[in-house]
């Protein structure tokens, strides 16, 4: 069978969800190889071969941490010269979008991102325009190089006893020009990342003020629930920018996406509307966001928002 | 230092965007075009270090690139009147239906043709949002990429940036020449004055064919594509959703859809 990479995405060597969706999608195309490259490698090692890597290819020479991008699409483009894959499956993360633009230019071939789906003969379907219009699309020229959107497919384990293959990299000047002299983080942790969970809860606008968060916070947590903000909120610095849904934040596709206390500018709406269902609490009965709506509630977020996260709390306890 | 804009016009964000049936390919002609909201960013980034330059006496031009059918010229002159100094327009029809792929070769042969040690765009395009093309072009150019910038500073043959994280953001530094992308938290686009509109008239508009970029027609258009859309619809319109007005109970009513679609 044809065999297709899957780039693992991995903090520290723990792969992400998004991962595990890929070499699901990829056991539906062909024979599903995982590449890891970086550090860390004995956290992620079961984990792949849980959700049925048939082989993984090992890059994990000290420095390929150091430097953006630029290393990653070196190592792929070393694996697909010598492997030929079928193709080659990248999480549609920023990074990812990037390594996967650099291989596509090694290796003259084409390249599809933010596909929702892949079908027989590596057709993929995307979404454009903020979810107006479905697409099919092809890649004709070379290997084709497809990066995939996060909750696009249900990870199914298939346990097995993948082959391991060490890949030696000697990385390029080119590659190693873009030196990361330091890493920050400033989101607290805790809560499921943005693109990755199954339920998003946003605040825009509407809460009035920062310290009010603590109401989308607290629902957030009672559902395991990322936590969104539209630009307004992050422009008024009332949340992190790294939290900001809409066309010049993240896309988000979760099963559930609450938007509170938001209008459903099209900005927004651009990286939301694929979400599976959509819930809106908002005063105003006009606001656009409630045309997109499976459930709406007008009224005023600091009565129905407390009401809800107790009610939850209630039926689950 | 010299500063390669690259801007792109894009349908206007409140326009219906559409694919043309017959070619599979956004629509550009018939909608109101404007340049990629991000590519202000980028203008004004490129505007200002050149400023902060030339307060400690350094020179140095901005251009402006575009590829993009005639009416482009809109947005070039947007870019001038903001206060670019020169444009570089790529215009040729074989360029329709180019990808990333075919783009990214062309923008790489037309920067060939103008000085430049640094290129700023901004991190993705509204219409195509694929945000790929400044490290597609950081690696035709074999020059530095740095991407997903919230902050650039220029120092002596390097440039440093603070590149947005999902969690936080990474500090980058990069020897010249360097591709910058830059994202919207990073400045405030200035507003073009009067007086810059009338200067951006009298201002250099160099026009570029393939052949004057020695651009290759079978890299370029449908043919130097590596990528085709095989065929679109329009999703299924939503079914009208239930709408509720709280009266003092619309807490537990959500939370009643909420359970009945199986959340809680
Ligand atoms: C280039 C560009 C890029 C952009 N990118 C993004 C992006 O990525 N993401 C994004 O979100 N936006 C983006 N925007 C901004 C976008 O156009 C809107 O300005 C923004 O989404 C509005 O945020 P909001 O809905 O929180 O605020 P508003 O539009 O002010 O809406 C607030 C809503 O809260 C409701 N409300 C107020 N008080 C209450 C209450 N007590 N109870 C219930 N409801 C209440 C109001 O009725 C209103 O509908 C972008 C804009 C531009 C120009
Ligand atoms: N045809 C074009 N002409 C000039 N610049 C472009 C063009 N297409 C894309 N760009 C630049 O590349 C950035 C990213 O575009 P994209 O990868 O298409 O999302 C844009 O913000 C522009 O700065």
């Amino acid at each position: 069978m044809a065999e297709v990479l899957v780039l693992v995405e991995h903090v520290d060597g723990a792969p992400k969800k998004v991962t595990y969706e890929l070499l699901t999608l990829a056991r539906s195309l062909g024979e599903p190889s995982a590449v890891f490259i970086g550090n860390g490698f004995d956290n992620a090692k079961d984990k792949l071969a849980e959700y049925g890597a048939a082989k993984i290819y090992v890059a994990g020479d000290g420095d390929l941490d150091g430097y953006l991008v630029a290393p990653k699409a070196e190592v792929l483009a070393q694996i697909v010269a010598s492997a030929s894959p079928a193709a080659v499956l990248i999480p549609s993360s920023p990074e990812g979008k990037e390594i996967a633009g650099r291989l596509a230019v090694k290796t003259d071939s084409g390249v599809i991102t933010d596909a929702v789906g892949i079908t027989d003969g590596f057709v993929a379907q995307q979404s454009i325009f903020g979810g107006a219009i479905n697409v099919q699309a092809k890649v004709g020229k070379g290997t084709p190089i497809i990066t995939v959107r996060p909750n696009s497919t249900p990870p199914e384990p298939a346990p097995g006893q993948p082959t391991e293959e060490q890949v030696s990299v000697s990385l390029s000047d080119a590659a190693t020009k873009a030196k990361i002299l330091d890493r920050v983080t400033e989101k607290k942790g805790g809560r499921p990342e943005l693109t990755e969970a199954a339920i998003v809860v946003s605040g825009g606008r509407g809460l009035g003020a920062g310290e009010n968060f603590s109401l989308i916070e607290k629902l957030a947590d009672t559902l395991g629930a990322a936590v969104g903000a539209s630009r307004a909120a992050t422009d008024a610095g009332w949340y992190p920018h790294t939290n900001q849904v809409g066309q010049t934040g993240k896309t988000v596709s979760p099963q559930l996406y609450m938007a509170v206390g938001i209008s459903g500018a099209i900005q927004h709406r651009a990286g939301m509307q694929t979400s599976k269902t959509i819930v809106a609490i908002n005063k105003d009965p006009e606001a656009p966001i409630f045309e997109l709506v499976d459930f709406g509630i007008v009224g005023d977020l600091f009565n129905v928002v407390p009401q809800l996260t107790e009610e939850i709390e209630k039926r689950k306890a | 230092m010299n500063i390669v804009v690259c801007v792109k016009q894009v349908p206007d964000t409140w326009a219906e965007k559409k694919l043309s049936p017959d070619d599979k390919t956004v629509d550009r002609v018939g909608v109101d075009g404007v340049m990629n909201e991000l590519d202000e960013y980028a203008v004004e980034e490129a505007l200002r270090i050149k400023e902060a330059l030339s307060a400690q006496g350094g020179g140095g031009e901005v251009t402006v690139l575009t590829m993009g059918p005639d009416k482009s010229v809109e947005t070039i002159r947007k870019a001038l009147s903001m206060g670019a100094d020169k444009a570089v327009h790529l215009v040729d029809p074989a360029l329709h239906g180019s990808d990333a792929l075919a783009t990214s070769y062309a923008l790489s042969k037309a920067l060939g043709t103008i000085e430049h040690d640094l290129v700023i765009l901004g991190v993705e395009s509204t219409d195509a949002r694929m945000s790929v093309l400044p490290a597609m072009l950081a690696e035709r150019l074999g020059a530095s990429q740095l991407t997903f910038a919230r902050k650039v500073e220029v120092g002596t043959g390097t440039v440093k940036i603070e590149r947005q994280t999902d969690s936080g953001y990474d500090v980058v530094e990069a020897p010249i020449p360097a591709v910058v992308s830059v994202v919207e938290k990073i400045n405030e686009p200035r507003y073009p004055s009067f007086k810059g509109i009338m200067a951006a008239k009298k201002k250099p508009l160099t026009t570029l064919t393939l052949a004057d970029a020695g651009i290759e027609a079978d890299n370029v258009g449908f043919a130097g594509s590596g990528t085709e859309v095989t065929d679109f619809a329009a999703r299924p319109p939503k079914q009208a959703g239930q709408i509720v007005k709280d009266e003092g109970d619309g807490g537990s009513k959500l939370a009643d859809f909420l359970a009945q679609q199986k959340f809680i």
